[in-house]
């Protein structure tokens, strides 16, 4: 059954989203969106530095990710610039220097499409066992920390206060974030990524009422638009990551209706 | 008293942040059952001393001791983003596992055991004050630091909260470091007061304090004597939901 291309596309995207709904809840509460943005542009460095090399794409990709995001917390503590701005400086910087690199690498030929928007030709037996074993590893990290985790996105001071330790965990969320990317680069592209990350836990926050709920049903609404947007990608012949976002961001539309419901039946 | 009651103790303590001392030279120690507040203007350092003593800060110079790890912290501010669905029985249980029926018994304490499902975000702000001081006062703590913990409830709720803050010394035998800025109460309730702008005016007992010549020029001849012999006459007490209950 996994001969064929399109379930092993399925089989991985499932994982992916399972993984991707969790994380995705705790980049929106934390309005790290556009951190999620920047190690994801960081991601085409990385894969040019694994062709560069023949590295391994998720390992390399893993390690530029949060060599970037290590880059960053000490660009905070140096300079003033905004937070947005550091976010922008570096994101551009490393977009810009995979593509220049990527020049030197003419003999290899890239599919920048592929890399930017993701494929699911792409997807082999191997991918499939990196995306699990690596998701099992990830969602078991989260598990073990995650009251610390959350109890900080509340509120870090009070987090501190008593005896959460806030600061390791913090470190530990941004190295499953930038692993969470490596994962699904190849299914989404790096243009797309954050959206898989931050559209389903959005949509979730709509129709939820406690943490636990909206996390299931992000992952919920994750396993539907990949599911859903793979099937249009074969049907369509569009490209896998595209097609998984729209189906996402009109389940989220849907996700609005309880809402204005709810406001219309209030007044 | 002994020194085995000693929570914590901030020695010469001061932060820095350029370009100049947002607070010096302060020195403080909260033991078991003891109140001890920090009052000043805005700007004295309140905060950042609580901060200090939470650890949330790391002092400049001087130095900070801590003999208890049981710990629970009331801030100043909480701001919970909406993106966030949080009820009041999840926001109990952030920092600890609790039974339902330990949560029902904290809220029950500061009088907003129905709020128990109810989202955060639609809280008043007293109500969120009660249930931010039933969290603390749940992990059954043994120092406690309360950032003006009753900003944004009415007058009479504001009594009704400080007899319960009174009462949770008493209770828990736990020390509480209070940040507070009715002097009615700092006088009437603390055992130790501290007087802040920048640097320790005056501390000590509130009866020596209220003499303090330091104390009489931060906060004026008229406020600083009306307050402290104010005294508040009622012969019913309000539910918080402001029901007159005896």
């Amino acid at each position: 059954m996994l001969d064929d291309f399109f379930t092993r596309a399925l089989v991985a995207g499932i994982g992916i989203a399972i993984i991707t709904g969790p994380l995705g809840c705790l980049v929106i509460w934390r309005r790290l969106s556009y951190f999620g943005d920047t190690l994801a542009h960081s991601a085409l460095l990385g894969v040019t530095l694994a062709y560069a090399f023949s590295l391994n794409i998720a390992f390399s990709v893993f390690v530029i990710s949060a060599v970037i995001a290590l880059l960053l917390l000490n660009l905070q503590k140096r300079t003033r610039l905004a937070g947005d701005s550091l976010l922008g400086l570096l994101a551009h910087s490393t977009l810009a220097i995979g593509l220049v690199l990527m020049g030197f690498l003419s003999s290899i030929r890239f599919d920048i499409m592929g890399l930017l928007f993701g494929d699911i030709l792409a997807v082999t037996l191997q991918d499939i066992a990196l995306v699990w074993i690596g998701g099992f590893i990830i969602i078991g990290i989260l598990y073990f920390i995650w009251k610390s985790l959350f109890s900080a996105t509340v509120n870090y001071d009070l987090a501190l206060a008593e005896g959460m330790k806030p600061n390791i965990y913090n470190m530990i969320f941004t190295l499953l974030l930038a692993g969470v990317i490596a994962l699904s680069i190849k299914m989404i592209g790096t243009l797309l990524i954050t959206g898989l990350l931050i559209i389903p836990a959005a949509a979730s926050r709509n129709v939820t009422h406690n943490p636990t709920q909206m996390v299931f049903v992000a992952i919920l609404i994750g396993i539907l638009s990949v599911t859903i947007g793979l099937f249009t990608s074969l049907e369509l012949n569009t490209s896998s990551g595209p097609s998984i976002i729209v189906i996402a961001i009109i389940l989220f539309i849907i996700s609005l209706i309880p809402l204005e419901l709810r406001g219309k039946l209030q007044k | 008293m002994s020194k085995d009651n000693l929570l914590v103790s901030l020695e010469n303590a001061g932060i820095y942040k350029s370009p100049k001392w947002l607070i010096r030279g302060v020195s403080l120690e909260v033991k078991n059952g003891q109140i001890v507040t920090l009052i000043g203007p805005n700007g004295s350092g309140k905060t950042t001393t609580a901060k200090m003593v939470l650890n949330i800060l790391e002092p400049d110079e001087g130095s900070l001791k801590r003999y208890t790890n049981k710990i629970a912290y009331v801030p100043q501010k909480i701001n919970i983003d909406w993106t966030m669905p949080l009820r009041v029985v999840d926001f109990m249980r952030l920092t600890n596992n609790l039974s339902n029926n330990e949560i029902i018994e904290s809220l029950n304490q500061t009088g907003v055991e129905k709020l128990f499902k109810e989202q955060i975000h639609g809280l008043s702000g007293g109500e969120f004050q009660r249930v931010l001081l039933a969290r603390a006062i749940a992990k059954k703590p043994e120092l406690l630091v309360l950032d003006e913990p009753v900003q944004g409830v009415d007058f009479n709720g504001e009594i009704d909260l400080y007899n319960i803050i009174k009462n949770i010394s008493a209770n828990l035998n736990c020390g509480i470091l209070l940040v507070s800025h009715d002097l009615h109460f700092v006088m009437s309730a603390t055992d130790h007061v501290v007087c802040l702008n920048g640097h320790i005016c005056c501390s000590g007992k509130p009866s020596s304090v209220i003499k303090d010549k330091a104390y009489i020029e931060l906060f004026g001849e008229h406020r600083s004597k009306t307050l402290t012999y104010y005294q508040h006459d009622h012969d019913h007490t309000h539910a918080s939901d402001g029901s007159v209950s005896s």
